[in-house]
């Protein structure tokens, strides 16, 4: 399981990277992908919908069953990444590289994880 | 009693000592006593299949058949060719459940993908499901696709079908959409009344009175004000006038009954839903799709599962299970047996046969009361449709449907000219 | 196989329709696009679809335990009945149908005499309509009584996924509750979640693990005590009907699946029909005209203002009413209770075949069907549920319900249904052992099922990734 150390983690399993303090681009680990199995589809945000840091923002569908993705931090949507409408594939494939959307006005983001912690978090799941 | 329970009582007893059980009653232990009927239930003894037989021919025979009918009004009387009924009786087709486990459905599931592909030829659209239960509720889950949090007023035009209508107010009523009744102006949907922000609006085409919409119009002021369009349209007269694509509709939905289906009282009907690209997972209830087997052989399998309710639950936009899965195999034998140049036929006879019954009735004296043109259906004046039907029903006609301010006749290629003839001889009478 | 259009030839038809008997006219405005649809002959069509059906798995074809799916074997006399003209060639605006009105009436009788109801509407189309009918009747129950803050639908995590959707559809914020071990309401939980906000609550029993719940009593006072109504699922009717009623439980409204319980065919995913009954209380809320009857003579009448509207246009699936009511003829007043002591007899049988094998989720008596749980089985062998129900194609089976209930992990759903006879239990069960002989032995083998059928396991990813959902033609 990959955990880049530049980016920062929720413990709902999406990534965080930072563009500036108050910008970031958010994706799923590749804890998360590894769990859902093969993705088919992403039900991305709305350009300008309200990030609120713990509650669902859009969800993800594998063959059989849907699963939300929850905004790690405050936040509002900017920018999505409508590439993965037709390659879900990527969230997969390249889960660090296929953000889901970008976030400007980000805030409440004191408690994200680094990559150490994620790790173990995950590790800590998994027993 | 009748039953088709085979086990014989020397097996039940068999199988419940087995099972680690002294009587019947043992298996319900866990049915409280005081919830247990204890009599019997108040319903008539069980009968042989003989006797059944006799009192459902008996009952049956209490309905009037007409030998000619001139009434649609939402329900149509088309041939039937003799290829439909042969294939859509087979058993395997007949008492199969919803093709879940594709290995053993690959029937079922070409048979629905065939559908999908003529549903989507005749409307224009990019892509159909498999059915909802009518043509009602395919505009009323119509609807549900468009609505969003921030827009939830629906346009409906007066001019739709009165199920259609109510269906569309009842769901709306439940989900808490605003429904805004479009009037009409010599039986046309007034476009003038488009005047508010809504998430969409519902058409018929032709109307509920038979009249031929200007459907470009009206979806071109909807669209406009970003209202998306459902377009609800008898599938014959797609075959004639612009498809729904063509009209621009964003969802194309509609009664599919005559492609196959008797008029059963009202049902099983056919309700089709197609729409854009754009739209597709969107598309409520079952989709099939095509892929491949892990020898790479052609496979077809239900898709896009994640929609749907058995996996999102609270958050699917359509509760549809159960669909019309035979009513649809029943569209697609009826429009391979017709083919485009029967299709065509029937529907240029349907228009032309319900100009000439026009034009008959009017020398009658029963003149339209409506100026615009119309397909298969329109209204003519008249003092007491009650007291008309009374008279033809002697003759074994069904007449017309009874509406405002006339009745509403119907004509398909099933009414030949001689019953044309008769009909408007008895009227004069 | 070739699809319809891979097999059209340019200019070959049917012969249908003679020519055009008044003079030919055309409305002024056109279709541009071509109709694209196959071309075909008679021999072309049938042999099409006579392949289709060799590709079909019906009841007719073998077992079809396909848990709360009520797979019973569908009389042909049900089919002769529904077919009669007098029925078939109705119109459903004309007035004449006597027949057809009386048909009606005898059949909400005999429902409401089953379920403990008072009255019928047929308007809903299949089981989940019906459902979604039942909430609202809820819904306008609690807007005429001053209470339409009552927005909240209580919901154990077992239920069908119709019932969460339904309710959603319905305006109704969602409550799960967690079922305790035997997938039976948690009393305690069920306190905790009702209160002012209560709606109702929906629950079908016996569960989808097969239990009946005991508590039902209580938990339909619970509910009451609240302010909220109780509403049926009759998926699982056919374990109990003739042996208790719903009515009697507590339940003021109900669907009932025919397609079910009253052995209509499922056409392969319908038409099926979903009737809802209610407690008089309601039954002005109901859709659809009402049924009444003066000095012999059946009419429709209008239900007035309090009336949710119609769900459906026109009647419903009248001719799936006919089925069900000529099999409700067949079986009478003995013969319902017969078919739910069989359903759990046949159900009980195979249970105790397989269970010392296979782990049962709920050991004990079951209703109807059971629910087999193969986690501890995936875990040492890496067999999964979805391997077994493959495998059990290749023995001329119609697998169980996989994957649920969701509260029970590698769940089969296993519903025999009274209708199939000892001996197809019996060498069900040999099916069964022997795959578990297999699994011991090559555990891996079993990934590569089903053998024998036209296709092997589909790629569904693929399918949902590039969605390929119509032929394209080539021109």
């Amino acid at each position: 399981m990959k955990t880049p150390v530049e980016l920062k983690y929720s413990k709902t399993h999406e990534w965080v990277r930072f563009i500036s303090d108050t910008e970031a681009e958010v994706g799923l680990t590749d804890y998360a992908q590894n769990a859902l199995g093969d993705l088919v589809f992403v039900n991305l945000p709305e350009v300008d919908a309200e990030a609120v840091k713990e509650e669902t923002i859009c969800d993800v569908e594998s063959v059989k069953a849907v699963s939300d993705v929850y905004a790690p931090v405050n936040g509002t949507v900017s920018e999505v990444n409508e590439e993965l409408l037709d390659a879900p594939e990527k969230i997969n494939s390249d889960p660090y590289g296929a953000w889901l959307f970008r976030l400007t006005d980000v805030s409440d983001c004191d408690d994200l994880l680094d990559a150490d912690a994620y790790a173990a978090f995950c590790e800590s799941e998994e027993n | 009693m009748g039953s088709y329970i085979p086990s014989t009582d020397e097996q039940k007893r068999e199988m419940l000592e087995k099972a680690g059980y002294s009587c019947f009653d043992d298996l319900y232990h866990d049915v409280p006593e005081e919830l247990k009927l204890h009599g019997e239930l108040n319903l008539e003894s069980g009968k042989s299949e003989l006797e059944v037989r006799k009192i459902m021919k008996n009952l049956s025979n209490e309905n009037t058949v007409y030998s000619s009918i001139f009434r649609g009004a939402g329900a149509y009387c088309h041939y039937i060719p003799s290829i439909v009924k042969s294939v859509v009786t087979k058993e395997e087709f007949v008492t199969a459940y919803t093709p879940y486990q594709a290995e053993i459905s690959q029937g079922v599931l070409q048979s629905i993908f065939e559908y999908q592909t003529m549903i989507c030829e005749l409307t224009g659209m990019d892509v159909s499901n498999a059915s909802v239960y009518d043509g009602a509720v395919a505009a009323a889950e119509a609807v549900s696709m468009c609505i969003t949090p921030k827009k939830k007023k629906v346009y409906v035009s007066k001019g739709v079908h009165p199920d259609t209508m109510k269906v569309v107010k009842t769901y709306s009523w439940a989900y808490g959409n605003e429904v805004i009744e479009l009037g009409l102006k010599d039986g046309l949907t007034d476009a003038e009344g488009i005047s508010e922000d809504a998430a969409c609006i519902v058409l018929q085409q032709p109307n509920y009175y038979g009249l031929i919409e200007d459907v470009h119009a009206l979806a071109a002021k909807a669209h406009e004000k970003g209202i998306q369009v459902i377009l609800s349209m008898n599938p014959f007269a797609m075959c004639l006038l612009p498809s729904p694509a063509e009209y621009g509709a964003d969802i194309a939905v509609g009664e599919g009954q005559p492609l196959g289906m008797p008029l059963s009282y009202g049902g099983p009907y056919l309700g089709f839903m197609a729409t854009t690209q754009k739209l597709m997972r969107k598309l409520p209830g079952r989709i099939v799709g095509e892929t491949v087997d892990h020898d790479g052989r052609k496979a077809y399998v239900l898709t896009l599962q994640a929609r749907e309710q058995h996996i999102r639950r609270e958050k699917a936009s359509s509760n549809i299970c159960s669909n019309e899965a035979l009513c649809a195999l029943t569209a697609s034998v009826y429009l391979a047996a017709m083919g485009p140049e029967g299709m065509k036929e029937a529907a240029v006879q349907c228009y032309s046969k319900a100009h000439y019954l026009a034009s008959e009735l009017e020398k009658a004296g029963f003149g339209r009361i409506y100026q615009g043109d119309f397909f298969h259906e329109f209204v003519t004046a008249c003092d007491d449709p009650e007291a008309l039907n009374e008279k033809l029903a002697v003759k074994g006609i069904l007449g017309g449907m009874p509406v405002e301010g006339g009745i509403l006749w119907c004509c398909t290629e099933l009414n030949s000219k001689e019953e044309i003839d008769t009909l408007v001889q008895e009227v004069s009478k | 196989m070739k699809t319809l259009f891979e097999r059209s030839v340019k200019g070959r038809h049917c012969s249908i329709l003679p020519a055009c008997d008044v003079p030919v006219v055309k409305p002024a405005e056109a279709r541009e696009k071509a109709l694209h649809l196959p071309e075909l002959s008679e021999t072309d069509i049938s042999r099409h679809y006579t392949e289709l059906a060799k590709q079909t798995f019906g009841v007719n074809d073998g077992f079809y335990p396909l848990g709360s799916c009520t797979m019973k074997y569908n009389p042909k006399v049900n089919e002769d009945a529904a077919a009669l003209e007098g029925f078939t060639a109705i119109h459903p605006t004309q007035k004449d149908a006597q027949g057809c009105l009386k048909l009606l009436s005898m059949m909400e009788k005999d429902l409401s005499e089953i379920t403990g109801m008072d009255e019928f509407t047929f308007n809903p189309a299949a089981g989940a309509h019906g459902e979604l009918t039942g909430l609202m009747l809820i819904k306008r129950y609690h807007e005429l009584h001053g209470t339409p803050e009552r927005n909240k639908i209580i919901v154990p995590d077992s239920a069908h996924g119709t019932n969460p959707a339904s309710s959603s559809m319905c305006g109704f914020t969602v409550i799960n509750i967690p079922s305790s071990e035997d997938g039976c309401v948690d009393l305690e939980e069920l306190r905790k979640a009702v209160g002012d906000d209560t709606a109702g609550l929906m629950l079908t029993n016996p569960n989808t693990l097969g239990i009946f719940d005991k508590n039902i009593k209580a938990i339909t006072d619970i509910v009451h005590e609240a302010g909220g109504l109780c509403y049926y699922d009759g998926a699982n009717l056919n374990a109990i009907m003739g042996i208790a009623r719903p009515g009697d439980m507590g339940f003021d409204c109900i669907h009932l699946n025919l397609h079910k319980s009253f052995s209509t065919p499922h056409g392969g995913g319908g038409p099926g029909s979903g009737p809802v009954g209610c407690k008089s209380f309601l039954a002005n809320y109901l859709p659809g005209e009402r049924i009444t009857v003066k000095d012999g003579v059946y009419a429709w009448s209008e239900r007035g203002s309090e009336s949710i509207g119609k769900v459906r246009g026109f009647h419903g699936n009248f001719l799936v009413v006919v089925k069900a009511f000529t099999y409700l003829l067949t079986l009478g007043k003995e013969g319902v209770p017969e078919v739910a002591k069989n359903a759990v007899l046949n159900a009980n049988y195979l249970k105790h075949l397989l269970e010392d094998t296979y782990d049962v989720a709920k050991p004990g008596t079951c209703m109807h069907e059971f629910v087999l749980t193969l986690e501890n089985l995936k875990k040492e062998t890496g067999v999964s549920a979805m391997d077994v129900a493959k495998a059990l194609q290749d023995y001329g089976i119609h697998p169980p319900t996989m994957y649920f209930p969701l509260n029970v992990h590698e769940a089969l759903m296993v519903e025999p249904t009274e209708t199939e006879s000892k001996e197809t239990l019996d060498q069900a069960a040999a099916a069964f052992l022997d795959i578990y002989k297999t699994i011991q032995e090559n555990p891996e083998s079993l990934h590569e099922t089903p053998h024998n059928s036209p296709i092997g396991r589909p790629d569904e990813v693929n399918a949902a990734r590039h969605p390929k959902l119509r032929y394209h033609f080539d021109d």
